[in-house]
């Protein structure tokens, strides 16, 4: 292979892109040499199994992550401006769209929500770290290097220009030859593995590691969408192994599962990837939806209305988010029977969702509502995700959907739900949390500017795409006739609003390092449950004692009796697992394997796939069982952190 | 003060390797041998259904008696076979009402093998 094949010439965004990783890439290793910090980076982050440190390190990539997409979204936005532009080439299009699906969904909303689980779930059920603290670390570096693998593409080997939706036939080996695929399908593959060990993580330690006395309908409402979401996660994730590796095979080795030659079924690739596709965006809305459910209930200063009504509604969403996946492909030619059925089936998950709204109504109704920066993105999305859930309901109906189909009124959909759900939840935890995770709250009125840019740049931003779309703009073009321009011009400004709202926020993160008040107490918004009843920094092992818990809210009812975490009368040696690099070395030698298979050298592939079977086989006779904080130290860590 | 429990797991060792010849098996079956494929389709069922088992005995704990049979995953297995039976019979439901598969006609393959080369 020529260096030239290996690299991607001759476009100029891309030559820029090459240049700024360069550039990003060295002055990164340039500042930790100069700081001295490559030690501390290795000790404290890279080996790390802290929960609380694995999450930050999700949010971080993950904001990354949303960087790029957005840039990507901007690009394209661009480009459809106008009719005749000539910013972006047909085919450069077609890579910018699929990997701005890929990685938004993939690489951005997903880790961003395990990131805020892997730090609130265990401070809210009272346990000191996940079930398996080493499976969480190696779940975080298979996503972390599933990311990069995805993302380099776009320098060496080209981009994968399928969609993210990944259809055969176009996406086998015959139409699309070329690593560009291949990225896509070790990308997601790798980051995967992540994703199925982090549903089982979660799971176990929601089942198995709650505080004394803590039954499961006493557990706070977003740990509860934690838990339904990896039960998703468990049933839905292999789905898309099998598939992503039949595909795999079907590129790498020459097998028909989804040719049009042999016996091959391209439709069945379709099939597989919405039977995890549909449920993967309740993976994504589920968090979100506990995310708003804590925030309203905190700052409505009530208890969640319907708090039964509201778990109730989740697990059946779940239930149902495994029956409806065939709505994605009603114009597939399937029968008026089969359409018929998941018509109704999809039409169904409007009732549970519907309750799941009014319930926060009910909370919000005759409450005094606070006025906050996490509470005001949870109140915009109320009305939007109403908008976006409506028109869903529309594109159930399959008659319709012939209509609607592939046209712009799908973007304008599942952006209204994607944004205003799981995006919206994701900045106003990150903003409610804030405090838990860095000892200093965000700004609240750069932060109030940042939600009103990106609010008002998100409805002009996509509310135009539903009338487009009725006019006819087909998704997935890179070119617009005259007659759409004045919707995309106003489509293209509100993007740039969002943009602004985005570098807004991640400003207000740098202003309120420099300048916010330090928190000195850990409950910071007078909170109910149990994560706050820890002090702010959280000390490692999160709870030095725990009372016996009965009843919800329990942060609410400790307060009342004078309760803390640290009962010195109780304290006892506490166990904790050891840092460990195994994780990121099993991890990144596993992604030189993926690299390797990208490309389809066959040998480095099974030498990469033989250094991982042997960091397996290290582990497996790895007998460091820890270590134990003793009284004093705990004694001394506490007192400090509660200035006794 | 850190305590180390040294003791080989021979269980996962032996579920392991026989985790990795079963596969091998099934790989061999499909490609290697010689038989009508029928037999290879039942042949991988029947590996596939001892490799889950070697899963709950020897991997899931399902013989521990610690807590009263309180290992036995029965909830997950229940999903689990509702799940595949969902996938298995929801495909074939998909797929094959409206869809025409015309593998069987030969003039068919033909045009399109040809048109492959060209
Ligand atoms: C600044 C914000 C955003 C803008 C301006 C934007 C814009 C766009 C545009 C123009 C397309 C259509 C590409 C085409 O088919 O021609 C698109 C597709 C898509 N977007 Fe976004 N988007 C944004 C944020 C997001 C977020 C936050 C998510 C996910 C959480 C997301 C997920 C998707 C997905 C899944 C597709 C479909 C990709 C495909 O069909 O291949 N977007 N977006
Ligand atoms: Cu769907």
């Amino acid at each position: 292979m020529q260096l030239d094949e290996f690299f991607v010439t001759g476009e100029p965004l891309i030559y820029g892109g090459m240049v700024s990783i360069v550039l990003v890439t060295s002055a990164i290793i340039f500042l930790l040499t100069y700081l001295k910090r490559w030690g501390w980076l290795w000790r404290e982050w890279l080996t790390t199994v802290d929960h609380k440190k694995i999450g930050i390190m999700y949010i971080l990539s993950a904001l990354a992550m949303l960087f790029r997409g957005g840039v990507d979204a901007l690009m394209m936005r661009v480009q459809l401006a106008f009719p005749n532009m000539n910013f972006l080439n047909s085919q450069h299009y077609n890579e910018i769209f699929t990997t701005h699906g890929t990685v938004m969904i993939i690489f951005m909303a997903m880790p961003f929500l395990v990131g805020l689980m892997n730090i609130i779930v265990p401070l809210q059920i009272g346990a000191r770290d996940f079930a398996f603290p080493f499976v969480n670390a190696v779940s975080f570096w298979s996503f972390f290097f599933g990311a990069m693998l995805f993302n380099i593409s776009f320098v060496i080997g080209g981009s994968p220009d399928a969609g993210w939706t990944s259809y055969t036939p176009l996406a086998g080996a015959a139409l699309s030859p070329g690593p560009g695929q291949n990225f896509y399908l070790m990308g997601l593959q790798l980051a995967g593995i992540g994703t199925l060990a982090t549903g089982i993580n979660l799971m176990v330690t929601i089942l198995k590691m709650r505080a004394p006395g803590m039954k499961m309908f006493d557990m706070p409402i977003f740990t509860w969408s934690t838990l339904v979401t990896s039960f998703i996660i468990i049933f839905a994730f292999p789905i898309l192994t099998v598939a992503l590796a039949l595909l795999t095979i079907d590129r790498i080795f020459g097998s028909q599962f989804f040719t049009l030659t042999g016996e091959g079924m391209p439709m069945m690739w379709a099939n597989l990837f919405w039977m995890w596709g549909h449920p993967e965006v309740y993976i994504v809305i589920l968090p979100a939806f506990g995310i708003f459910s804590e925030i309203i209930a905190t700052f409505a200063r009530k208890q969640l209305f319907g708090y039964k009504a509201m778990v109730w509604s989740m697990i059946l969403i779940a239930g149902l988010s495994f029956l409806v996946w065939v709505h994605h492909f009603f114009t597939m030619g399937a029968g008026a029977l089969v359409n018929s059925v998941f018509s109704v089936s999809t039409m169904l998950i409007a009732v549970p969702t519907g309750v799941k709204i009014f319930n926060w109504l009910a909370t919000l109704y005759k409450s005094r509502i606070q006025m906050t920066t996490a509470m005001m993105w949870s109140l915009a999305f109320i009305p939007s995700f109403v908008i976006g859930g409506v028109t869903g309901v529309m594109l159930g109906m399959a008659a319709a959907d012939y209509q609607f189909h592939n046209s712009y009124f799908l973007i304008a959909h599942f952006h209204y739900v994607l944004i205003a759900g799981t995006v919206f939840a994701c900045f106003a935890g990150l903003v409610y949390w804030y405090p838990k995770m860095f000892g200093h709250k965000l700004n609240e009125r750069i932060g109030k500017h940042s939600f009103w840019w990106f609010l008002i740049g998100f409805h002009v931003c996509f509310f135009p795409q539903y009338f487009v779309g009725l006019d006819g703009m087909p998704r997935r073009v890179f070119a617009i006739l005259p007659e759409w321009m004045p919707l995309n011009v106003i489509s293209t400004v509100g993007a740039f609003g969002m943009g602004v709202g985005f570098v807004i926020f991640v400003y207000n993160i740098y202003y309120s390092y420099r300048y916010s008040k330090r928190e000195e107490k850990g409950d910071a918004w007078d909170g109910r449950t149990l994560e706050w009843a820890t002090p702010t920094p959280v000390p490692f092992y999160n709870f030095a004692t725990l009372p016996e818990i009965n009843g919800r809210d329990a942060f609410l009812s400790m307060k009342k009796n004078n309760e803390t975490t640290f009962d010195e009368e109780r304290l006892e040696p506490i166990h904790m697992p050891s840092n460990t690099g195994q994780p990121i070395i099993m991890m990144a030698i596993l992604a030189f394997a993926s690299f390797a298979l990208v490309f389809e050298w066959i040998g480095l592939a099974v030498i990469g796939l033989i250094g991982t079977l042997i960091m397996m086989g290290i582990r497996s006779f790895d007998y460091d069982d820890g270590y134990h904080v003793e009284v004093d130290e705990i004694k001394k860590i506490e007192r400090s952190a509660r200035g006794l | 003060m850190s305590k180390n429990t040294k003791h080989v797991p021979v269980q996962h060792i032996i579920g392991f390797l026989l985790s990795i010849v079963l596969t091998l098996l099934a790989v061999w079956a499909a490609l290697g041998s010689n038989l009508p494929v029928a037999w290879i389709i039942i042949a991988i069922m029947a590996l596939a259904i001892i490799q889950a088992g070697i899963q709950l005995f020897m991997f899931m704990h399902m013989t521990e008696s610690s807590s009263g049979g309180g290992h036995v995953p029965w909830n997950m297995m229940f999903h689990g076979f509702v799940l595949a039976a969902i996938i298995v019979a929801g495909s074939l439901f998909t797929m094959s009402f409206g869809f025409h598969h015309d593998h069987g006609s030969h003039t068919d393959h033909q045009e399109e093998s040809s048109h492959q080369h060209d």
